[in-house]
């Protein structure tokens, strides 16, 4: 059965979307853009950025754009000074979590946080920074995980999950303390479940994950491959 | 009422023993030993009989000890008095061990979740039958239709005892009428806030009375099966609530056909590894599942789709505990107490800087002063109320102004604080506003899932400035920023731990900012609890 055409307004502007659309998609196909970077199209979303948080008539709460579906009727505000200033202080989170420094980073230039950091206007800090002191490891043959870039995203536990079917990602341990590993915690060239197919490097928004001997200008993520193998995966057009 | 002794014959006396976690860490165990040693050795086991009993409530004086039908209570028993104890029996009480049973601890108390407690044997079944245990699931399955029961629970106005506070009648209606083949029902037992024991002590004091109040659930949604998700670190109530289990499959009161019905449900538990998101609903479907215990964003809530993608109906212990009194004595008895928007009794964990610690049931909308000054007896030590949190680390701290205040969701609410699942914990001149604030942030950066971004770093990042205002090393932009994080972390976090974390420290800015403000500009603890640098260092370190 076709699923129903509802409208609502994002913006302020009238919209009209499938009831089976995430805000998300809806302000997608009105080309109104809403900041993720947990969110990868062909992964299922699991909401842990916040950085779609909307505003909606009547909700007092913020919601995810990235899960929440759409109604009839529905008023999305999806930038707001306030949202603006949530946004600017996630991303600022982010960064004084680990040690994010783009001039030393592979993906300087191709990353997605910095990206987000620059859209916003985030051009100080104002939390201070943790510094921790985070592993490398450089253990696999062909690629490399690096916890100091580490958003916790986990686009890669999601992409070797859903897409690749490995589950050879996962997280472990509690709050600030969180961090990907690869199968129970082994060294990701040890992991035996690991396909080496890359996928979770290139959906890796940050130089977290990256392929060795290749230089700031060659490490460009290519992720756009994530729809196709889920649409061929499900038969979807 | 006489009990009956293992050789069948009718005792005259019964010692009642508390045998919960709390009396038990006070050698309850011991003194009920050597009670029955004494008992034995003089010949007395066909006249006087020795109980395990749940908790009898005034915790801080375990182990306690009643004596029936005389109604003596004894208190902080060592297992030396047993000899004196036994010996005093129908003659003149043992003065020295005696405990007022006349004071407004007591008296003050009306019981409806605690009913049994004190009065049954969580370990016997026959114990809870003999005081109408059952009778209301009978009654439910037997005489009355699902969609009455529901009627009956939304009469009633019992709202979620876990701290939510949501009309628990509107949630059943909503699970009932969700479309699965299958649905579940999952009894919150992931009791994890600091200070807090009320489910725990439900839950080794009346077992049956909670596997009652999740088959009438079962019942009236529509599900044939449940769980009771309980943290490892109750194994006194994980045992009793096993024992409970097996022995109500037995006799017909979980299982396949229920008193005689055609209603099958089965209890299950599951054990929390000592996460305290596995509380949150979303967390704890995750968990039993057997994935890493993260929330998820909500809606679908659980109501519609939980436990493995099925209309899953959860409600906490104390929720559970009050199913069966409402359904045996009718909704409308219980809308008649409390107050009009927050019916029923509330469990409270009194604990801190008050005289009577232990759990205490009172009607809602029960005045604080009487809670904290009457049945809590004050403050020790002559000293003075300084604040008391409620709602643990999702909270506030609720300071001398609103002791008038009668206990409700609402006023709570409205006083910057929640009921939360019922932690009371009183606080006095002694406490410092701002360290009790980086003690609760502590507990939300530990325990935060690390799933979404605010939760995980703003709660650290918090913290961290807490701490810096209790060493006395922060500056009024720390203190800005602290603030600031706390409306991004409130409005911006997944699940609830996240959103209410700032709880403790929003409410304490409120009322106590002044401390805050002594910490930082004049480097000075008030309450003398935290230790500082003294400014000159400061001065020297920046220099």
């Amino acid at each position: 059965m076709p699923a129903k055409v509802i409208t609502l307004t994002i913006d302020g502007r009238d919209v009209s979307a499938r009831e089976d659309y995430t805000i998300l998609d809806a302000a997608k196909e009105a080309n109104v853009k809403i900041p993720t970077l947990c969110h990868l199209e062909g992964l299922c979303d699991v909401g842990a950025c916040r950085l779609c948080m909307v505003e909606v008539k009547g909700i007092p709460k913020l919601l995810p754009a990235c899960v929440t579906k759409v109604s009839e009727g529905m008023s999305v505000t999806t930038d707001s000074e306030r949202l603006l200033h949530y946004r600017m202080t996630i991303v600022e989170l982010m960064f004084s979590e680990r040690n994010h420094i783009c001039s030393v980073c592979v993906s300087n230039g191709h990353c997605e946080l910095q990206a987000m950091a620059m859209r916003l206007g985030v051009d100080h800090m104002r939390v201070p920074y943790r510094y921790p002191t985070l592993p490398v490891d450089a253990s696999h043959e062909r690629f490399v995980l690096d916890h100091n870039r580490c958003i916790l995203c986990t686009r890669c536990v999601r992409a070797c999950d859903e897409i690749e079917g490995a589950h050879t990602w996962d997280v472990m341990g509690r709050g600030i303390d969180a961090k990907v590993i690869t199968d129970m915690n082994e060294p990701w060239g040890k992991s035996e479940s690991c396909t080496s197919c890359g996928k979770c490097v290139n959906v890796c928004p940050t130089g977290a994950l990256f392929e060795k001997g290749r230089s700031v200008g060659e490490m460009v993520k290519r992720k756009a491959f994530l729809p196709y193998l889920t649409q061929m995966r499900e038969g979807k057009k | 009422m006489p009990e009956e002794t293992t050789n069948g014959t009718q005792a005259q006396t019964t010692l009642d023993i508390c045998v919960a976690a709390g009396c038990l860490s006070c050698q309850g165990d011991l003194v009920k030993e050597a009670l029955e040693k004494e008992i034995d050795a003089r010949g007395l086991a066909e006249r006087v009989a020795v109980r395990g009993v749940g908790c009898l409530g005034l915790c801080m004086a375990g182990p306690l000890l009643r004596v029936s039908p005389d109604g003596i209570l004894y208190q902080a028993m060592v297992p030396e008095d047993a000899g004196e104890i036994v010996e005093s029996i129908g003659k003149k009480p043992v003065k020295r061990l005696e405990c007022d049973a006349e004071q407004s601890f007591f008296t003050r108390q009306v019981k409806i979740v605690l009913e049994n407690s004190g009065e049954v044997d969580p370990d016997k079944l026959d114990d809870y039958t003999a005081v109408g245990g059952y009778d209301a699931l009978a009654k439910a399955v037997g005489e009355m239709e699902p969609s009455e029961v529901i009627s009956e629970m939304v009469t009633s106005g019992l709202r979620g005892r876990g701290g939510g506070g949501y009309p628990s009648g509107l949630k059943w209606g909503t699970v009932a009428k969700a479309d699965g083949a299958r649905k579940y029902v999952i009894c919150n037992a992931d009791e994890g806030d600091p200070g807090a024991f009320m489910d725990r002590s439900v839950l080794e004091s009346d077992p049956f009375r909670v596997l009652e109040g999740m088959a009438i659930a079962g019942y009236a949604v529509g599900a044939d099966s449940g769980y009771v998700y309980c943290r490892a670190e109750y194994p006194l109530a994980v045992k009793r609530l096993k024992n409970a289990i097996r022995q109500a499959e037995r006799a017909g009161f979980l299982g396949s056909n229920i008193c005689g019905s055609s209603f099958r449900f089965t209890v299950d538990i599951r054990l929390g590894a000592g996460a305290f998101v596995c509380g949150e609903e979303t967390a704890l479907i995750s968990s039993i599942e057997g994935n890493r215990g993260s929330p998820r964003p909500r809606p679908p809530f659980p109501a519609a789709s939980g436990l493995w993608d099925c209309p899953t109906l959860i409600n906490n212990v104390e929720t559970f505990a009050n199913v069966a009194p409402i359904i045996r004595n009718g909704g409308e008895w219980f809308s008649g107490i409390g107050t009009e928007k927050s019916k029923g009794t509330k469990v409270f964990a009194l604990a801190g800087r008050v005289q009577n610690t232990g759990l205490i049931e009172v009607p809602m909308g029960t005045v604080l002063r009487d809670i904290i000054f009457d049945i809590g007896g004050g403050i020790p030590d002559g000293r003075k109320f300084k604040a008391v949190q409620t709602g643990g680390p999702s909270g506030g701290c609720i300071p001398e102004q609103f002791l008038d205040m009668a206990v409700t969701y609402e006023s709570l609410a409205q006083a910057g604080s929640i009921m939360g699942s019922g932690g009371m914990i009183v606080m006095d001149e002694t406490s410092c506003m701002v360290d009790v604030a980086r003690y609760f942030m502590e507990f939300c950066m530990t325990e935060s899932c690390g799933k979404c971004v605010p939760c995980r770093v703003g709660t650290m990042q918090m913290h961290e400035l807490l701490e810096k205002i209790t060493q006395g090393r922060a500056s009024m932009k720390d203190l800005d920023l602290l603030e600031e994080l706390c409306e991004v972390v409130r409005f911006s976090s997944l699940c609830g731990l996240g959103q209410t974390s700032p709880n403790p420290v929003l409410s304490t800015l409120r009322y106590f900012r002044d401390e805050y403000l002594a910490h930082i500009r004049d480097h000075v603890c008030p309450a003398g609890v935290c230790k500082m640098k003294s400014p000159s260092k400061i001065h020297a370190e920046v220099a």
